[in-house]
């Protein structure tokens, strides 16, 4: 579409000065969309930034492409409109765990089940940022928070299980931190056809600092989290000798040369495979019981419902009479007046 | 055609047919108003049925009833009083006794009146025409089930499909009675039927039958002649307000040559919109099925964003859902019109039923200072109207455009005269101008204040929009507090300037009238033909009916001054009344106010006229 413009990923970048807090992991995510952008070609005119309410929602402003800032909770609908109207756009959804799993749950579980092609990158840092410090739908039972004095009484949702529960075909999983893996979920985002959700796991540094700390601490990363790639074996750790086998309906965590277990038993990563089983315990996964999945941990293929409009119109319009107005005014049961 | 024992020549006549909501009285009641309105009466009709869709067999709950008034002249009510009535059972005759006119025809099927069904329907003896009182009437004791059963005794068909075609039996009894030909319905039958052979065969001898029996019993039955009316040449269709609407968007959408976009989501009694244009992918219409009221907006703003002529229907509890994305489309400017088709409120109220009390939601239902443009169709017919003029509205004056109408309307049909598109006026989308090297996304027209239009996909013109507000010159993000209260101006004139491009103000009636009645939306039928049968009558009445709500027309006070008496008839508890009120304090309005899910009746409007002259 564009090669003959090859914009830098600073070309990206807006007038408006950025005014989120020094610190949070938004600059980080806008920096690697911004990058990804440029990576895959995109000219400015053809993505359409869509995003709700919340600190992340803010992103379209700092987007030199066309944005919409919208209403809480509503951005996927939105989205939905805009690349179904036209399908030519690049539609990337801007969202956090307020926006997308309280308010918006609705239309989150509804647009991933259409698989309408969007790109939805979800900010998860377990907190309502703009409302200064309430717990949200993803912070851990018994968080404490300006709501929750005495810590919630309530589970929190799995953002990948919701996902593959509501038959996502791609759920990738990235660290705002580390933009160069953060870069790449965004291209194979961008790179499937329907619904994408990419997950960034982003710190507040305000209400809800280091919350991810345990698993994305550069000390303890490696051994708290597993970078999973499609073909290659379930490993991870310092060493790259831990990996996940299958132990029964359970992934079970071990450490090659261990009681026996080689690589020939380490399970490898199969995003593709349509069955959800396996993609959704890796999604589940949560530390301390197992390393955080990383990566993409599910990409399926399947009908793309913007795609389906289309070829709908067309082969309806291929054999329909009424190609007018005026035919279809006059088809049926019409009588002259005399 | 033998010669009729007695014949009753009218001008107009009102025929309700009724029975239970599984009996297929729409059906029956659709064809015979297609029939008389190919013979070249004119026509309106109205349906009334349950909001379950098998109500209780039997009860009067579960009576679903189809009105046709059809006429030598013009007609602009379903009228309020039948002349005839079919009732294929106790219940539905129960229902609807009251509804007759003195002298008229009930047609009953005396099988359905066993001591089951009379219990169900309320009856405490078994004789229901007795215990109703309707001995005046001329009453067709006919024994339908029995004669539907014999007529198809030896095709092989089973009980079930025997008794379904029961409501043709009565249907052709009907157009005896009323001498008009079987041609449209036969026809109707063979290619709604063309896969099954036997049930063509078997509803097509059922209702020959139906005919011949009123034959047989003529002399104890009169029948009507009513003589085609006097309409403006041209080709025709039957048109509910519903398809009106949706047909509205397409004229639209061709004149405009913007591509149509709807996100709705199913809601009674607005459904039908969303169904007719889901069915037109031939036109090429995308049609989203939401969620959600919510997403059934939100698609819509999205699709209006890209550059779509852009459209959500609902009825009244979804228009309170869509109230925060209304004001969305408000102060990002973007062009989308919001059918509102009224139904009883408040809550889920009186779904199947009309109301007229969404007027105060659709002007004010929404947070801050969001000014919405306001329309109300009229009739079933010009709901196709005022869709295509809610849609040039919107597009030319970059904003929403609240359509109202009602169940009334929504389903009321009525004989539309094809339109020719060239005729009508073209819509003129404010696109931006790509070579303009000063544009902003917030420029706008000087006379209509309407921002200019930039899509997604041009080159040059990538901007971003949203729900913060926006600086007046460069449409930045702006907390600035002047900034602000401009803004707030601005959209407000920028409604307010819609006035200079909608029609003034007419009024029907005597010139001199000593009082003028005031309406709005889908009363006029009624308030017509009240003011119209009071002046041939000698009475002084004039009628001023609204259409455009917000703004109002430009000589709206003009005209309202001018009258001593003015009396605003609303089906709700006086919002249009109140909303004169705020607008032209001096003025005084009295008000005529029914909620009861019903249309005003022509009768009970009269009444409330001529005692106004005594006060």
């Amino acid at each position: 579409m564009s090669e003959q413009c090859q914009l830098k990923y600073t070309d990206f970048k807006s007038d408006q000065s950025v005014k989120w807090c020094p610190g949070c992991g938004d600059h980080a995510v806008l920096n690697s969309v911004q990058k990804a952008m440029a990576n895959l070609g995109y000219s400015k005119e053809e993505v359409a930034v869509i995003s709700g309410i919340g600190c992340s929602s803010r992103f379209p402003y700092y987007m030199d492409t066309y944005g919409f800032h919208t209403i809480h909770g509503r951005g996927s609908a939105i989205a939905s409109g805009v690349k179904v109207a036209n399908p030519d756009l690049k539609v990337w959804q801007i969202t956090g765990d307020g926006d997308a799993l309280a308010i918006g749950g609705n239309h989150f579980i509804h647009t991933i089940r259409r698989n309408i092609d969007l790109n939805v990158i979800l900010f998860n840092n377990q907190i309502y940022g703009l409302t200064k410090g309430q717990y949200s739908p993803t912070s851990k039972r018994g968080f404490i928070s300006k709501t929750s004095p005495f810590g919630t009484v309530e589970a929190p949702f799995r953002p990948g299980e919701l996902c593959i529960g509501a038959r996502g075909q791609f759920f990738a999983r990235c660290i705002d931190k580390d933009l160069k893996h953060s870069v790449k979920m965004m291209e194979e985002a961008a790179g499937h056809e329907g619904t994408s959700i990419v997950e960034v796991l982003q710190n507040c540094v305000i209400y809800n600092d280091k919350t991810h700390n345990a698993i994305t601490d550069k000390a303890h990363s490696a051994d708290r989290t597993i970078k999973l790639e499609h073909g290659e074996p379930m490993l991870y750790g310092k060493d790259q000798n831990k990996g996940l086998l299958l132990d029964g309906l359970n992934v079970k965590t071990v450490t090659i040369g261990e009681n026996g277990v080689t690589l020939d038993d380490i399970l490898v990563h199969d995003a593709h495979c349509e069955d959800i089983t396996l993609h959704l315990k890796l999604a589940d996964m949560e530390y301390p019981d197992y390393p955080v999945a990383l990566g993409v941990i599910r990409s399926v293929k399947g009908p793309v419902y913007d795609q389906c409009v289309e070829r709908q119109l067309e082969e309806v319009q291929e054999i329909s009479k009424i190609k007018s107005f005026n035919d279809l005014i006059h088809s049926g049961d019409v009588w002259d007046v005399e | 055609m033998g010669k009729r024992s007695k014949v009753i020549e009218k001008e107009e006549v009102v025929v309700r047919f009724s029975g239970d909501s599984g009996d297929g009285m729409q059906l029956t009641g659709t064809l015979f108003s297609y029939t008389s309105a190919i013979f070249g009466n004119d026509i309106s009709t109205f349906p009334d049925y349950p909001s379950e869709i098998r109500a209780p067999q039997g009860t009067i709950s579960g009576v679903s009833g189809f009105q046709i008034h059809f006429g030598h002249s013009e007609v602009f009510t379903p009228g309020d009083y039948c002349d005839v009535l079919v009732a294929m059972n106790p219940a539905a005759l129960k229902a609807n006794a009251k509804w007759m006119k003195p002298g008229g025809t009930i047609i009953l099927d005396v099988d359905s009146c066993d001591e089951k069904n009379l219990k169900k329907a309320g009856y405490e003896t078994n004789d229901p025409i007795i215990e109703g009182k309707l001995g005046d009437y001329h009453i067709v004791k006919a024994p339908i089930t029995t004669l539907t059963k014999e007529s198809l005794k030896d095709m092989g068909l089973d009980n079930k499909s025997i008794l379904r075609s029961k409501n043709m039996y009565a249907l052709g009894l009907v157009y005896w009675l009323f001498d008009r030909p079987l041609t449209h319905t036969q026809d109707y039958i063979k290619k709604k039927f063309a896969k099954n052979p036997l049930v063509v065969e078997a509803n097509l001898k059922v209702l020959d039958d139906g005919y011949n029996y009123g034959g047989i019993i003529q002399a104890m039955t009169p029948s009507y002649h009513i003589h085609p009316a006097d309409i403006k040449k041209g080709k025709y269709r039957n048109l509910s307000g519903n398809v009106a609407v949706a047909w509205g968007f397409l004229a639209a959408a061709e004149k405009s040559k913007l591509k149509l976009f709807l996100g709705s989501y199913p809601i009674t009694p607005a459904t039908e919109i969303l169904q007719e244009l889901s069915a037109r992918k031939d036109l090429g219409v995308k049609v989203f099925q939401a969620e959600d009221e919510i997403a059934g907006i939100c698609t819509a703003i999205g699709a209006s964003f890209t550059g779509n002529l852009a459209i959500t229907t609902t009825s009244g509890p979804g228009l309170a859902l869509k109230g925060e994305a209304i004001g969305l489309a408000i102060i990002a400017e973007l062009p989308l019109v919001v059918v509102n088709v009224q139904r009883g409120g408040p809550s889920t109220g009186l779904p199947t039923k009309t109301e007229q009390s969404d007027l105060m939601q659709a002007l004010y239902g929404r947070n801050g200072e969001s000014p919405a443009i306001v329309i109300a169709a009229s009739s079933p017919t010009n709901c196709f109207d005022y869709a295509f003029y809610a849609a040039k509205i919107a597009v030319e004056h970059m904003t929403p455009v609240i359509l109202l109408t009602d169940g009334f309307l929504a389903n009321g049909t009525q004989p539309w005269r094809l339109p020719n598109l060239e005729e009508w006026p073209d819509i003129e989308v404010p696109y931006a101008d790509e070579n303009d090297e000063d544009w902003h996304p917030y420029k706008r027209d000087a006379v209509k204040l309407a921002r200019y239009w930039a899509t997604p996909g041009t080159k040059g013109m990538n901007h971003r929009i949203g729900g913060l507000e926006k600086d007046e010159h460069t449409g930045a993000v702006s907390h600035d507090a002047l900034n602000h209260q401009n803004m707030v101006e601005l959209r407000e004139e920028k409604i307010k300037r819609v006035a200079k491009f909608v029609p003034e103000l007419e009024v029907i009636g005597e010139e001199d009238a000593d009082i003028l009645v005031v309406g709005w939306g889908g009363t006029f039928g009624h308030l017509y033909t009240a003011v119209d049968e009071l002046d041939h009558e000698g009475h002084k009445f004039a009628l001023a009916h609204f259409n455009y709500i917000n703004p109002l027309p430009v000589n709206t006070y003009d005209v309202l001054k001018k009258y001593k008496k003015i009396v605003v008839c609303e089906l709700n508890l006086g919002q249009f009344a109140n909303y004169l009120l705020m607008n032209f304090p001096d003025l005084e309005y009295l008000r005529f106010n029914k909620v009861q899910g019903q249309p005003f009746t022509v009768v009970e409007l009269k009444e409330h006229f001529k005692s106004l002259l005594e006060e």
